[in-house]
């Protein structure tokens, strides 16, 4: 019996230490998190993978707090977040042992949409925050129609949920009347067939086939403060000097300083190639300080 | 037990072939041969019946495993949550950055709105095609009608979630002027066709097993079809067309996919069938997949599931009491 359950443990070992050390033997890069990052990712590896047959990737998506589990609990090798790690992941990560490294590989530019019938054409940040807290329940105290608002957002488990109560409600609560949607495609589609809606998507949706944006929407200008200069998401130029209220970078996060090969490609990844395809697939590319950003942290 | 049996046969064609001289020789191996094979028999008999008698006990482990589980999971939550609130608060909002909330009562009502609403369209149509198929239709009609009906049972629920975003919600948004159709009715619609299936089927089967002469009978006492079908033979049937209504009900009451899609799941108490609903399925759908484990929130989604679980198994015991009372009546 006793010496059963000693084979036992030392075949448990074995295994374990053999699985471990598996990843490393394989080159195979796990990637894991935000589903606002999963497609662009999944497309940079591709191209990757292409032109570098010696690596493996691997990207999963599943959401930014999924990821960020996944580095902590060591089950990937770069996390993709769409917003900043709570403070509660941060300890976690140190209990376990784990340091964060940030990368910022593209910006996101969250757009406010609304129906191409609605006349209003711009709004305040707070604005935007209190319709999502639902202080204001009709269009008529925002210039518009005396109708009731209808408000479309995400579900908590995604990063865009997060970002936009962290950003734009002021880390207050939604409206409980707020629809909550399985991703941004199913907001563009409310927001296109309910003429007093309201809905915040990635900028990568906004656009159909030939590149046109989608019939039935208007994409609303944001100013900061109320009078001030509002801005468009489609603005280049606004969203990298952080003029457009409404913008985020993506980050990869990797445990402490990135292995080789996981180096190699976050480089490339932000290096010119990789930007060219983060333009190509509907995201902002990144400005100088966040580029000085991850050359620092790749040492 | 069952190993003895080819024993006590093996005596009688002992008996029989002393009895018979002349085959004596050439019957004995053959007999031998019976003998072996039928004791093999037997044996596979019992191995059989043993199989399937772990699987039985096996399927009462499981649903005992299952509930012991969802128990011991679900009940820390009340360490934090008194379980008053839980029943009987409307605000649910665990990933609040101000205060998290755990009532679920909005989620309770919606689900049951949703439930409620499938149920009353698909009942009545449901028990109507049943009688149709079984009593007005001709055979032919039946033989299609039936299994293309089954076939329905089996589009999976995202399809048919899909449907309710791309058709129902912008037909029933210009119909009510709303706006947006991704409402509680939308979502009894797409539920009342999934239901419909097996009420129908089932409902069909009860009314196709009662006995021929209960309708002779009848139409032989004078009645008139209608009298017959709705005196005679719902009635006789009327065990099996509620077993089949409980089920409908059962399927409509655990639906995720469908739901989830279609009724915008809107955290607020609703106002009425025309007001964005969150079901309890559509809620840990939505929360599992991210919910850090062993928190209050995770524990409080399988208090959700536990209340699902205690629902779903009134509506079953419910069920089985009436459907005793029925059977009982019967001769």
């Amino acid at each position: 019996m006793k010496k059963a359950l000693i084979t036992a443990l030392v075949v448990t070992g074995f295994v374990s230490a053999f699985a471990a050390a598996a990843p490393s033997q394989k080159k195979m890069i796990q990637i894991k998190g935000s589903d606002t990052l999963v497609n662009l990712v999944q497309i940079l590896s591709e191209e990757y993978m292409a032109k570098n047959p010696g690596t493996a990737i691997a990207v999963l998506g599943g959401g930014s707090g999924t990821g960020i589990t996944g580095l902590i609990n060591q089950t990937c090798d770069i996390a993709d977040h769409s917003r900043e790690w709570k403070q509660s992941e941060i300890e976690q990560a140190r209990e376990q042992g784990v340091k964060p490294r940030f990368f910022i590989v593209a910006v996101d530019g969250v757009s406010i949409i609304v129906n191409e019938k609605n006349p209003i054409a711009k709004m305040t940040m707070a604005e935007v925050g209190a319709l999502y807290r639902g202080e204001i329940k009709s269009w008529d105290a925002v210039g518009g129609p005396n109708t009731p608002v209808s408000l479309y957002g995400r579900q908590s488990n995604s990063g865009t949920y997060v970002f936009m109560q962290e950003h734009v409600l002021g880390n207050k609560n939604y409206s409980p009347d707020m629809k909550e949607m399985n991703g941004n495609a199913q907001i563009v589609e409310g927001v296109i067939q309910d003429e007093a809606g309201i809905g915040y998507v990635g900028v990568g949706y906004l656009f159909d086939r030939e590149g046109k944006i989608r019939k039935g929407l208007k994409i609303l200008d944001i100013s900061k403060t109320a009078g001030g200069p509002a801005f468009s998401p489609l603005d280049k130029a606004a969203v990298d000097s952080g003029e457009y209220p409404v913008s985020r970078p993506l980050f990869q996060a990797t445990n402490g300083k990135p292995g080789p090969q996981t180096a190699a490609f976050i480089a490339w990844e932000t290096g010119p190639e990789g930007q060219a395809i983060v333009a190509r697939e509907g995201f902002f590319t990144i400005g100088a300080p966040a580029k000085a950003q991850n050359e620092k942290n790749m040492k | 037990m069952s190993v003895k049996t080819p024993g006590g046969a093996m005596d009688s064609p002992k008996n029989h072939s002393a009895g018979v001289v002349s085959l004596d020789w050439e019957e004995a191996p053959r007999f031998r041969r019976t003998m072996s094979s039928k004791r093999w028999a037997a044996l596979k008999e019992s191995a059989i019946r043993a199989f399937f008698q772990a699987s039985g006990i096996l399927t009462i482990l499981v649903l005992l495993g299952i509930f012991a589980t969802l128990l011991a999971t679900a009940v820390p939550a009340f360490r934090e949550i008194p379980v008053s609130e839980f029943l009987t608060k409307t605000a649910w909002d665990p990933t609040s950055p101000e205060k998290a909330e755990y009532g679920i009562l909005s989620m309770i009502v919606s689900t049951l709105m949703v439930t409620i609403g499938a149920l009353l369209l698909a009942v009545p149509i449901g028990v109507g095609v049943a009688a149709y198929l079984s009593d007005v239709a001709h055979w032919r009609v039946r033989e299609i009608v039936k299994p293309v009906i089954e076939i329905l049972a089996g589009i999976p629920s995202v399809v048919v979630g899909f449907l309710g975003i791309v058709l129902f919600a912008p037909t029933l948004a210009k119909f009510f002027h709303t706006g947006n159709g991704l409402n509680a009715l939308n979502g009894s619609l797409l539920l009342a066709i999934m239901a419909l299936p097996t009420i129908i089927s089932i409902s069909e089967d009860s009314l196709n097993s009662v006995p021929a002469a209960y309708s002779e009978a009848s139409l032989a006492l004078g009645a008139t079809r209608w009298q017959t079908l709705a005196r005679v033979k719902v009635p006789a049937g009327l065990s099996g067309i509620i077993a089949a209504c409980m089920l409908g009900m059962g399927r409509a009451i655990g639906e995720t996919m469908t739901v989830l899609m279609a009724t915008g799941n809107a955290r607020a108490f609703p106002h009425g069938l025309l007001s964005s609903v969150r079901t309890m399925t559509a809620d840990i759908a939505i929360e599992l997949g991210e919910v850090p484990y062993f928190t209050t929130h995770y524990y409080a989604l399988f208090a959700i599931g536990l209340v699902l679980f205690i629902m779903t198994f009134s509506v079953n015991l419910v069920a089985d009491v009436i459907l005793r009372k029925y059977q009982e009546r019967e001769p």
